[in-house]
């Protein structure tokens, strides 16, 4: 049998306009809250229409009228049977101050393997520099790092105008982009099944520990907790907190331990993914601004002492904020 | 294997489909949004100009973070306003959506679009492109992370019918017993081929216009044969249109056959 398509599409067509006007409605605003009345009205459309689609398909294969009517029981089908919860507000306080925290610490195991992994590069790329000075372009690539330490310090600290005047906010800008930047792709490797995120935490180890021993060999461990403590304190945590994030992604990935199917794994972990990512980007725009504003200068303008408690109060804070917040 | 359209069966069985979205259209469409992004970061740059009189420092730190926050910030912010669309696929009509087909969600939108930090490397969406050309229903490596999938959105027509079947006389009207026989023969498939090549037929070059109706009115009349005088002097084409006039208005066969049943006793009726 093939239905009479003119008069099917003829008494029809009321109901798909109306229930293609709601979904307008409802598509244009994502606040917009239906009453009881309403949402029976709504249900009884998308019903009748998933049932004239099914009459269509069975009865007659035109494909025009088949799309229309896919193309709005698709657009329905969404609004009616998503279960999770619509936020259509961000309370940034509620965010920062519990969602953030939390997530973190949902997936503690993720974050010490980032911790390992790094502790790893750091041990790799000390011993390699205190076994072979003569790698350090290998190890640590970066003109600025180059210099014997001794002689770097000296030159700071003899420094009688400031290098940086007029370039602070590009400087920070600057670093706060290649952060997040970086960031991002150590998260975002994690779909290498966490093979990208291992490499560029492990390589991220290895530059922090050959500068951390070049220095300490030196004898400046002074000077290198001064430059690194106020910004590294939380630009390394956000670093791991990536790497965090791109394991928590690889392990969903992977499914070790865990049966659900593959799907329901990443659909998960998704929103801890995205909201870790977001804290380390906040942690990232504070690492550039005391960067840029504070961490490049040295005794005599700044005592080391001030710089070194800075940065522990900073870590002690971060701490405590990593581990409390959010309790109940 | 690769499929063409993302299917969903509802909880109340019915199924639909929505055309999934290729890797060369996807590419096109990020080529315009590129285009944009382009357009966006040099027009805010001519802007800055101005302010790099008064502070160098602070233009060229305002133009690294717009850089940034445009090229990072586009895609989540056009798809979570436009309910998964950018300009450059609402221009090429490419929606993103839920690979499960429901609402969309924000933590979606922006896990797909930071994925294309990996997706684009090394150069040109090389690994994006690699994973969506091998992917089932071409999904890149941020669409798999999120669960999303790109669809194409097909240009909503209703098919023109009147212009087709309305209004003519119908030979093949004259035998109802021969209609209702054709309406049992002939499968959906077969109704929608027809439909298919009448509403397109401005579109053929004439011989292969010609051709078509020719080997389609032959396997119709070898489904139902209708007396001579029903088909003769008609085209092929011609024959077509009655055959879907038949087919797909019922009503009008309905009412037609009661007519010819009404008419017929006064016809067989002795003529005393």
């Amino acid at each position: 049998m093939i239905i009479d398509l003119q008069r099917f599409v003829a008494s029809e067509r009321s109901c798909w306009s109306e229930l293609e006007s709601a979904l307008d409605k409802l598509e244009a605003d994502p606040n917009h809250h239906m009453s009881l009345e309403a949402l029976r009205r709504f249900h009884l459309l998308y019903e009748r229409t998933a049932a004239d689609l099914a009459k269509i398909t069975t009865f007659s294969a035109e494909p025009e009228t088949r799309r229309y009517l896919e193309n709005l029981v698709a657009r329905a089908y969404g609004e009616i049977h998503e279960t999770r919860e619509r936020r259509t507000r961000l309370h940034v306080a509620h965010w920062l101050m519990r969602t953030l925290p939390q997530t973190f610490r949902q997936h503690t195991r993720a974050f010490y393997v980032s911790l390992a992994i790094t502790l790893a590069g750091c041990s790799f790329g000390g011993l390699a520099i205190l076994l072979d000075p003569g790698a350090k372009p290998v190890l640590m690539p970066f003109p600025h790092l180059q210099q014997d330490p001794a002689k770097r310090v000296a030159e700071e600290e003899k420094a009688h105008s400031d290098r940086l005047a007029g370039q602070k906010t590009s400087f920070s800008a600057f670093l706060m982009t290649h952060n997040i930047r970086i960031s991002i792709l150590t998260m975002a490797m994690g779909m290498s099944w966490g093979v990208g995120t291992v490499v560029l935490l492990f390589y991220n180890g290895v530059t922090l520990g050959a500068v951390a021993v070049d220095y300490v060999r030196a004898g400046q461990l002074k000077f290198l907790l001064g430059w690194l403590l106020p910004h590294g304190v939380v630009e390394i945590p956000a670093i791991l907190i990536a790497g965090q994030a791109g394991l928590v992604l690889a392990f969903a990935l992977v499914g070790w331990g865990n049966r659900s199917p593959f799907k329901v794994r990443l659909r998960t972990v998704s929103g801890d993914v995205v909201t870790l990512i977001f804290g380390v980007g906040l942690l990232l725009v504070w690492a550039g601004i005391v960067e840029a504003f504070f961490s490049q200068y040295h005794e005599p303008v700044l005592p080391y002492s001030v710089k070194i408690a800075f940065g522990l109060v900073e870590l002690v804070l971060l701490i405590l904020f990593l581990a409390r917040s959010g309790k109940t | 294997m690769r499929t063409q359209s993302l299917q969903i069966r509802t909880p109340e069985g019915i199924l639909f489909s929505q055309l999934l979205a290729g890797p060369v259209t996807r590419f096109l469409a990020w080529f315009i949004d590129l285009m944009c992004i382009g357009t966006v970061i040099s027009t805010f740059g001519f802007a800055l100009v101005l302010l790099q009189l008064l502070s160098p420092d602070l233009a060229a730190a305002i133009g690294t973070l717009t850089y940034f926050a445009v090229s990072v910030g586009y895609g989540v912010v056009f798809e979570w306003f436009w309910r998964g669309q950018t300009i450059g696929k609402k221009l090429l009509r490419l929606r993103v959506v839920d690979a499960e087909a429901l609402r969309l969600q924000f933590s979606q939108i922006v896990l797909r679009n930071l994925l294309r930090f990996v997706d684009s490397l090394p150069l040109f969406y090389f690994v994006g492109g690699l994973v969506c050309w091998f992917s089932p229903k071409s999904q890149r490596l941020g669409d798999i992370a999120a669960n999303t999938v790109v669809v194409r959105l097909p240009r909503l027509v209703e098919p023109d019918l009147d212009q087709l079947l309305a209004g003519k006389f119908n030979s093949l009207r004259l035998h109802p017993h021969l209609c209702a026989r054709l309406r049992q023969r002939v499968s959906t498939a077969e109704a929608a081929v027809v439909l298919q090549a009448l509403l397109r037929r401005d579109d053929f070059d004439l011989q292969d216009r010609i051709d078509l109706f020719a080997q389609l009115a032959d396997h119709f009349r070898a489904k139902v044969e209708f007396p001579a005088e029903a088909v003769a002097d008609i085209t092929d084409e011609q024959y077509l249109r009655n055959l879907a006039d038949v087919i797909f208005r019922a009503r009008a066969f309905q009412e037609e056959s009661k007519l010819a049943t009404q008419s017929s006793p006064a016809k067989a009726q002795p003529h005393l």
